[in-house]
């Protein structure tokens, strides 16, 4: 008997019946996009398997993506981090503090070596020898290497440790470099957002205990079930969009009405998410169902393409703020003023000659 | 007839006087006019595949330009019917899509009738970098078209900086369009559709999909120039030169209004 508890065991020691067991893998299967063949091989693996154990890391961030993580619905939060996870270390949501949790810490990474999952929050900035973000006593960068030597794979939550999100920003004083850029021989994971959504999270961590793998991923190393689609190809305002019908002042009829947000700077035409399916707060609404078009968050770069409220990227090589529409519209203007100047004198030039020549 | 069929201009029998009966006939015909076309021949430059494609192709950027602009700036919102009965974006970016198949389909065409066709159908693809004497003539065409040349010279193709523009902007700037095109509508067709097998990489290269639509955007006004002066070009060297130009791409023949030979 393996000294670490299978999911079943706890759920049992929990009080949860049965039947109530076999309802939580048929809705993790529904959740998942998975047939109903894959309820029985869910709960084999929860009655077989060990809880593996998750070592949960925070860097540069605002803790947005824990808050978010806590308030998921399907399943609930408390459910993955009591029942499914071993959630070993993490030094904001653990009782221990100080001393203590630093402990716990190495003792995870030491017991586990090569079975547990990285969960990094944040990232780690570089400059100054990762001076700019402390933990443990430690620069950060540090603990992230030691902590990802001995592990399975590493989830990088949200935009910090996906892409860099806010730190990363131009001019980047700190150098925050994304997970990805400083782990490179683990198999990584990135789940971005700022937060990400809080089913999304759990859904990625439910998928990875219960199959022993990675989700499938698309190019940019995201798991395809949540980001291969983007916001603006199942959102609601999508038929306004076609349709040509736009909200064009915050405050018009049309905003009542509910149009497409595109000409207010939406940003859910070039944003993978899964917002407009999976929505936020327990399915209660996201972004645009408030009004507000999407400001892009779980998108590489999304701080340094300019305002939330233009549709193309600002172009700051010209000194001013410019868009490619700006430059365009002024270079066809000095082009077409050129190309009259130069027509009329050509035709100076052909009546001198024709002067001369008589 | 046999007899004028088998004259050529290196080989005059009969002087202007007795050739050319029916251009007399008119009475407008004077003996210098005669004596002009009976020297004066043209070349067959642009074959009817290639004029065929130059049309398409510009018809094809211009709904392509159009139409992008409002995919990016939509007009004014429009209250014709209920959403599910109005199609107006709809119906633009289909224009915009359809059209860009047609100048991809045309590209290929036109990339194969640079190995099949003539010569000049070949010119497009390629700058002789390497040759000094092309930089020499490029040179000397930009001072033409900076006042600092008197006279140009005679081209049966492009000429050297006709031929470095079209390079440019219409083989490598086409080339842009269509990678970065199909890599924006393989975003709707979704992963593991073709358009996304074959160009999901540029978004995978670009990261930001925001920041694709952006260089798409650049590329467009790219053309729009390349249009502006490509058009006062063509007009101003079918005046100026020594050689006709608009109609070159209507009949194909490349005329020349002198028989000097530089």
């Amino acid at each position: 008997m393996s000294d670490i508890e299978t999911f079943y065991d706890v759920m049992r020691r929990q009080g949860i019946t049965r039947r109530s067991f076999m309802k939580f893998c048929s809705l993790t299967a529904a959740a998942l996009g998975l047939g109903p063949s894959f309820v029985p091989q869910i709960a084999e693996a929860m009655e077989t398997k060990p809880r593996t154990p998750v070592v949960w890391v925070h860097g540069l961030e605002c803790t947005c993506c824990s808050e978010s993580f806590i308030r998921s619905a399907h399943p609930l939060a408390k459910d993955v981090v009591l029942s499914m996870i071993s959630l070993d270390y993490d030094d904001t949501l653990m009782a221990a503090a100080g001393h203590a949790a630093e402990a716990a810490f190495e003792e995870t990474i030491e017991k586990y070596k090569g079975n547990y999952i990285l969960a990094v929050e944040g990232n780690p900035p570089l400059n100054e020898d990762g001076m700019f973000c402390i933990t443990g006593g430690k620069p950060f960068v540090e603990k992230l290497r030691h902590a990802a030597e001995g592990a399975k794979a590493i989830i990088s939550w949200g935009a910090c440790a996906s892409y860099g999100c806010v730190q990363a920003a131009a001019p980047n004083p700190t150098q925050a470099t994304p997970v990805h850029k400083v782990i490179t021989d683990k198999p990584i994971i990135k789940v971005p957002g700022c937060p990400p959504i809080a089913e999304v999270m759990t859904g990625v961590i439910t998928y990875m205990l219960t199959f022993d793998r990675m989700p499938e991923l698309d190019r940019q190393g995201r798991p395809a079930m949540f980001y291969s689609q983007r916001i603006h190809d199942k959102c609601y305002r999508r038929p306004h969009f076609d349709a040509g019908q736009f909200v064009e002042h915050w405050d018009d009829e049309n905003a009542r009405k509910g149009y497409c947000l595109y000409k207010m700077g939406c940003k859910g035409p070039t944003t993978y998410n899964a917002c407009s399916t999976v929505r936020w707060n327990g399915g209660v609404s996201f972004p645009i169902q408030s009004g507000h078009g999407c400001i892009g968050c779980s998108e590489d770069g999304f701080w340094d393409q300019g305002s939330f409220y233009d549709r193309l990227t600002t172009i700051k090589q010209f000194g001013i703020e410019a868009t490619a529409d700006k430059i365009g519209w002024t270079a066809t203007g000095l082009v077409g003023a050129a190309v009259a100047a130069h027509a009329a004198v050509s035709v100076l030039k052909r009546a001198q000659k024709k002067n001369e020549e008589a | 007839m046999k007899g004028v069929s088998d004259e050529r201009i290196n080989a005059p029998v009969r002087g202007p006087d007795e050739i050319f009966e029916a251009s007399r006939l008119t009475g407008d015909a004077t003996r210098e006019d005669l004596e002009s076309i009976r020297r004066r021949t043209s070349v067959y430059v642009y074959e009817a595949p290639v004029r065929v494609w130059h049309w398409v192709n510009a018809l094809a950027i211009t709904i392509l330009v159009i139409s992008g602009y409002f995919i990016g700036s939509p007009l004014p919102s429009m209250q014709i019917g209920e959403a599910t009965s109005q199609f107006v974006m709809g119906y633009i970016r289909f224009a915009h899509f359809a059209c860009g198949v047609v100048l991809s389909v045309g590209f290929f065409g036109r990339i194969y009738w640079a190995f099949v066709g003539n010569r000049h159908a070949w010119q497009m693809f390629y700058i002789p970098v390497f040759n000094k004497r092309y930089w020499q003539e490029f040179f000397f065409e930009l001072r033409w078209y900076l006042f600092l040349e008197e006279e140009p010279k005679k081209y049966i193709g492009h000429n050297p900086l006709a031929q470095a523009a079209m390079f440019t902007f219409i083989t490598l700037g086409i080339t842009f369009m269509m990678v970065t095109g199909w890599a924006l509508y393989a975003e709707g067709e979704g992963q593991g559709s073709v358009p996304d097998t074959l160009f999901g990489w540029v978004l995978g290269l670009v990261q930001n999909s925001q920041r694709l639509h952006t260089l798409h955007h650049l590329g467009m006004w790219s053309i729009v120039i390349f249009a502006i002066i490509h058009i006062y070009a063509a007009v101003r060297e079918d005046v100026m030169s020594r050689q006709s130009m608009v109609s070159t791409m209507i009949s194909g023949h490349r005329t020349f209004k002198d028989d000097r030979i530089e």
